[in-house]
């Protein structure tokens, strides 16, 4: 949209006028095929009379495993919105040569490359770490639930009405133009004056809620509920990586919170904490957003390196090697996560010895890390290592991620830095890291985890396809965009002049194509295995020989996870009672406290969208409404006083004994 | 490192030959010093990530399930000797990369002063650097040149081999000046100065650019940097003076208006100070200079009577936050008999009708905001205290 004439604020509908309407044709498209997509899956649910089912086991639920399922669900959606921006991106780069002005114009271009660092991020990465962290944690602690199964749901809905904001803001007015962390005097007032940062803010602030609230909620679940006998030290590793993660969480999102607080503050009342004058200061909000953003990265794969190490050590049929030296690897990097931020700006005029210091607390992680990569070479080393899809996907991050750690480590030498910064380079070093480190891990997880959670395993041929794909299209994708930082191109450009450079974006094109066909080859994995479930089911519940306790319960688990809270002796828990051969309990039921389903999450949430929506608008008597609405619902929400029930002893022992027919219907 | 850096060029760009990969061979002193840094810290992690790659592609072979020769140990899980190898060489590396570092980050700080000119040559006394004031505008650079009396916009001609110290700020949003042949970059913010040194030492004509993103024209928002012998930079001053009409405020304010792919444009001469005028964000006459503002902050600053010497926001550039007051701006004040005169004439101050406020007068773009005056409070203490 542009900016020519003001749009004033209406009494009722605020700034929305019908300007708000994308005139762009692209976005309409995409508007059509999403509402013409959305009325054909309302048709089925309204077909298959699923609204009910839906309600009551889904979106209200409080159970962990559903909640953990949601969030995967969300990150894959979204997933496809961020990767159909970037593949935008590669497209108007490949062609705005030679004097075209490629097909999206500055305004549309802008949106796109922010979007995409935005959702990938937020509503990608985030979900599908605390979707795993969700489903996987309280069945490796045996436990029947997090320690907060209401706020559970309730940070789900929140991150999923972040999501439905950022979406709204390409149907309904623009997103941010400003880059992914929105750096002031840009996303100012003077420079961005409609809604697009307000989009930025509202959706960041809303998913925010929720995951704050979900690491403390994931933080005391391992604190206060583990299984008896499992002390720190023989929690499983993803146990582990997790609780520094969510510790890393509780300490750093307050500090977004708190800088898009400011920048609101700077935006709607008109105070001067980031803007060019008045004593405001844009370097503030550059250090404290790189305060929670440095963090947040080690936030994204510290759980996947719990996963490699679970998925290492299985398949490769061993003990992790080096347990405790991995564990304080991992509280290294925790801690030091917290003292590189200034890494990011090493170019913002600081003095020689703040660069220098910065520069080698970044690299002083590297050797966590790398003991890390070490520690799992040593596992595989004396093992007998089984080519199943998960320990593919750990084989390739190990050879992919070495690579980003490498050029992350030139990118931490000031002087390197002070002709890498905001190149290309420095694109393909974080895509490096974050695909072959998050987006692998995450791959790796859905395969390994993917037959606990329905009951069968996925399609190996199809798995095998999407991992050929991703990972050929990954290195086509982001070598020659390293190529092209060394050749001193330019993040964040729409059009270039140098025509030598093209081969290199087509090339890159080309890879991006390769992505998609293996993000179209997973799906049709997904689909291939729910179809074939029969074949490739599993009674057992222990399909890959498992050693920690997730695997000691049926797949897919009952709603209580185990029947009875296992007692823990060693580190790998289900390989040690394996080992000393374990009985499974066949009478002796008692019944089992759960907690109930509440609608309160969804009802929170959705306000809390509509209250997002109606400050993005001006909309003031809608905001005043959604917020004391907001207030009054949550006050209700403490009266309620139905929220647990016993599922009866005759209930679980059918379900167990259930368990035991299809057990030994295996074994005869 | 200097006699070994040609073959290592040689041997990273091998496989790349045909494409200009001008970080590993730039054409000024700061950035080959850059550039060999760089070198040296990837060939020192090639130590530690080829054997690790190695090793991953060894050990997944050799103890894949169906190799039943292999050793198969499922319980061996720790070894003292190989932690403390697998924590001691990366820690060996980072110690030497460490120091690589604290001595580079030193030596190699955009402010510092430059040593030499290049590898064989020292800065002699009597070469007085190039002086170059760099201001990124909405979308284009302006570079004055005070010791000639010159500015350009989008052009930037440096005689070879003769240091050059920049001075750099931003009229408005954040831009990073970036010649990556010539020293890397620093970042260029408005009512700031950061300063960057460097020298060039080939003739040819190179890019310098923004790299930061800084909005719509950014994309555009490039610049010859044309490398020269004396002669040649003489020639370019030359053609300057001779093309231009002259540099003050008024016309620096309109080429500060925003605009995308400006051609190159000469200006033959230069108001005295106006580089100091924008880093201080008061070009615009009547606006008081944040160095005057911290000059009285540091006396101790007016207090609350500081509050009254602000004026309603003239240009358009600022907008009003819906909840906020009307854009204002600090009045300059020279004497007292000046400042006494202004605020005797001086509207009422634009308090907004709240009403107004939250049913529309709030307007997210400048042009339309009509303050409604309301009686202004008794300012007369307030006056003869300024």
């Amino acid at each position: 949209m542009e900016m020519s004439e003001p749009i004033s604020v209406h009494p009722i509908f605020g700034r929305l006028t019908w300007q708000a309407i994308p005139y762009d044709p692209i976005v309409q498209m995409t508007f059509l095929v999403v509402v013409l997509g959305g009325l054909g899956v309302v048709y089925m649910i309204y077909r298959y009379k699923l609204w009910g089912y839906l309600w009551n086991e889904w979106f209200t639920t409080v159970d962990h495993k559903k909640i953990g399922i949601m969030y995967m669900v969300l990150g894959i959606i979204m997933l496809l919105r961020g990767f159909a921006d970037a593949i935008m991106m590669r497209l108007q780069q490949v062609m705005a040569f030679n004097g075209s002005d490629g097909y999206l114009n500055a305004h549309h271009y802008d949106q796109v490359f922010t979007a995409h660092g935005v959702i990938m991020i937020f509503f990608v990465a985030m979900p599908i770490i605390t979707g795993l962290m969700n489903y996987v944690i309280p069945l490796q602690i045996g436990t029947r639930d997090v320690a907060f199964p209401f706020l559970n749901n309730f940070s789900f809905w929140m991150t999923a009405g972040g999501a439905v904001i950022v979406m709204a803001s390409l149907f309904l007015g623009e997103f941010a133009q400003t880059g992914w962390l929105a750096f002031p005097p840009l996303s100012g007032l003077d420079a961005s004056p409609y809604v697009g940062v307000d989009y930025y803010i509202w959706a960041l602030q809303v998913a925010g809620v929720g995951t704050t609230l979900s690491g403390i909620n994931l933080i005391c679940t391992i604190l206060k509920m583990r299984a008896p006998g499992m002390t720190m030290m023989k929690m499983p590793i993803f146990t582990w990586t997790s609780l520094c993660t969510n510790v890393l969480i509780v300490a750093s999102f307050p500090v977004l919170t708190a800088v898009l607080v400011l920048l609101s503050l700077d935006r709607y009342v008109g105070t001067n904490f980031f803007t060019t004058d008045m004593g405001g200061n844009a370097m503030m909000y550059v250090n404290l957003i790189w305060i929670w953003g440095h963090p947040e990265v080690y936030i994204l794969i510290l759980p996947l390196f719990g996963v490699f190490s679970e998925v290492t050590s299985t398949f490769s049929g061993k003990r992790l090697f080096g347990y405790t030296s991995m564990v304080y690897a991992t509280v290294v990097i925790t801690v030091l996560a917290y003292v590189v931020w200034l890494h990011h700006f090493f170019t913002m005029g600081n003095g020689a010895s703040v660069n220098a210091f910065f520069g080698i607390t970044t690299m002083i992680i590297s050797i966590p890390t790398g003991a890390k990569i070490f520690n799992w070479l040593f596992t595989m080393y004396h093992g007998r290592i089984r080519f199943e899809l998960p320990m593919m996907w750990t084989i390739a991050f190990m050879l992919t991620f070495t690579v980003g750690g490498m050029t992350g480590v030139l990118l931490a030498v000031p002087p390197a830095d002070f002709l890498l910064h905001n190149s290309l380079f420095l694109v393909a070093h974080f895509h490096n890291v974050i695909i072959g480190g998050v987006l692998f891990g995450s791959f790796a997880a859905i395969n390994y985890w993917w037959p606990k959670a329905f009951g069968f395993k996925l399609d190996h041929f199809w798995g095998a396809v999407s991992f050929w794909f991703w990972v050929v299209g990954f290195w086509a994708a982001f070598m020659p965009l390293y190529i092209l930082g060394l050749m001193g191109v330019t993040r964040r450009m729409r059009v270039f002049d140098d025509p030598s450079l093209q081969i290199w974006f087509g090339i890159a094109a080309l890879g991006a194509v390769l992505i998609a066909c293996g993000i179209g080859a997973m799906l049709v994995q997904f689909a291939v295995s729910i179809w074939r479930r029969e074949e490739l089911a599993d009674t057992t519940g222990d399909p890959w020989n498992g050693r920690t306790l997730e695997w000691a319960t049926s797949s897919p688990p009952p709603d209580y996870n185990f029947a009875f809270t296992p007692v823990v002796h060693a580190t790998d828990a289900w390989a040690d009672m394996k080992a000393r051969g374990y009985e499974r309990p066949e009478d002796g039921f008692r019944p089992i406290h759960m907690p109930s389903n509440t609608s309160a999450g969804v009802v929170l949430a959705g306000l809390s969208v509509v209250l997002a929506m109606a400050l993005i608008w001006y909309v003031w008597w809608l905001a005043a409404l959604a917020f004391v609405g907001l207030i009054g619902y949550a006050i209700y929400h403490t009266f309620d006083y139905h929220r647990d029930y016993h599922i009866p002893a005759d209930e679980v022992a059918r379900v167990e004994t259930d368990r035991t027919r299809r057990l030994s219907g295996v074994a005869s | 490192m200097s006699l070994r850096r040609p073959i290592l060029v040689a041997l990273a760009v091998l496989p790349l030959a045909g494409c200009d990969l001008v970080l590993l061979s730039p054409s000024g002193d700061v950035a080959q010093q850059q550039s060999n840094i760089l070198i040296f810290a990837t060939l020192l992690m090639l130590l530690v990530i080829v054997p690790v790659m190695a090793l991953t592609v060894l050990f997944a072979f050799r103890y894949r399930a169906s190799n039943r020769e292999a050793r198969y140990e499922p319980d061996w899980d720790h070894s003292t000797q190989i932690e403390l190898v697998v924590w001691a060489v990366p820690l060996l590396i980072i110690i030497v990369l460490g120091a690589v570092t604290y001595v580079g980050t030193h030596h190699l700080d955009p402010y510092r002063p430059l040593g030499r000119v290049d590898s064989d040559t020292p800065i002699s006394d009597d070469v007085e650097p190039l002086e170059v004031q760099a201001v990124s505008l909405d979308w284009k650079w302006l570079f004055i040149l005070p010791q000639y009396d010159v500015a350009v916009v989008n052009e930037l001609a440096l005689p070879v081999d003769r240091p050059v110290t920049f001075s750099l700020t931003s009229e408005k949003v954040m831009n990073t000046f970036s010649v990556p042949t010539m020293a890397g970059m620093i970042y260029t913010m408005a009512g700031m100065e950061t300063t960057l040194h460097g020298v060039l030492n080939a003739e040819g004509t190179f890019e310098g650019r923004s790299a930061h993103y800084s909005g719509a024209g950014f994309s555009q928002m490039r610049f010859d940097v044309i490398g020269t012998d004396d002669a040649g930079f003489e020639e370019w001053i030359a053609g300057l003076r001779d093309g231009g009409e002259r540099l003050d405020r008024d016309t620096y304010l309109e080429l500060a208006e925003p605009s995308v792919a400006n051609p190159v444009s000469g200006y033959g001469g230069v108001e005295e100070n106006l580089f100091d005028l924008v880093v201080n964000m008061c070009v615009e006459p009547g606006r008081m200079c944040m160095s005057e503002m911290m000059a009285i902050d540091a006396e101790g600053g007016l207090g609350l009577e500081g509050l009254v010497a602000t004026l309603p926001e003239t240009s358009d550039r600022r907008v009003g936050a819906v909840f906020g007051p009307a854009p204002q701006y600090v009045a300059a004040i020279c004497t007292e008999e000046e400042a006494m005169e202004a605020i005797a004439k001086r509207e009422a101050l634009p308090v907004r009708d709240r009403f107004a406020t939250l049913s529309g007068k709030a307007l997210p773009h400048g042009g339309q905001l009509t303050p409604v005056a309301l009686p202004m409070t008794d300012a007369s203490g307030q006056e003869s205290e300024l």
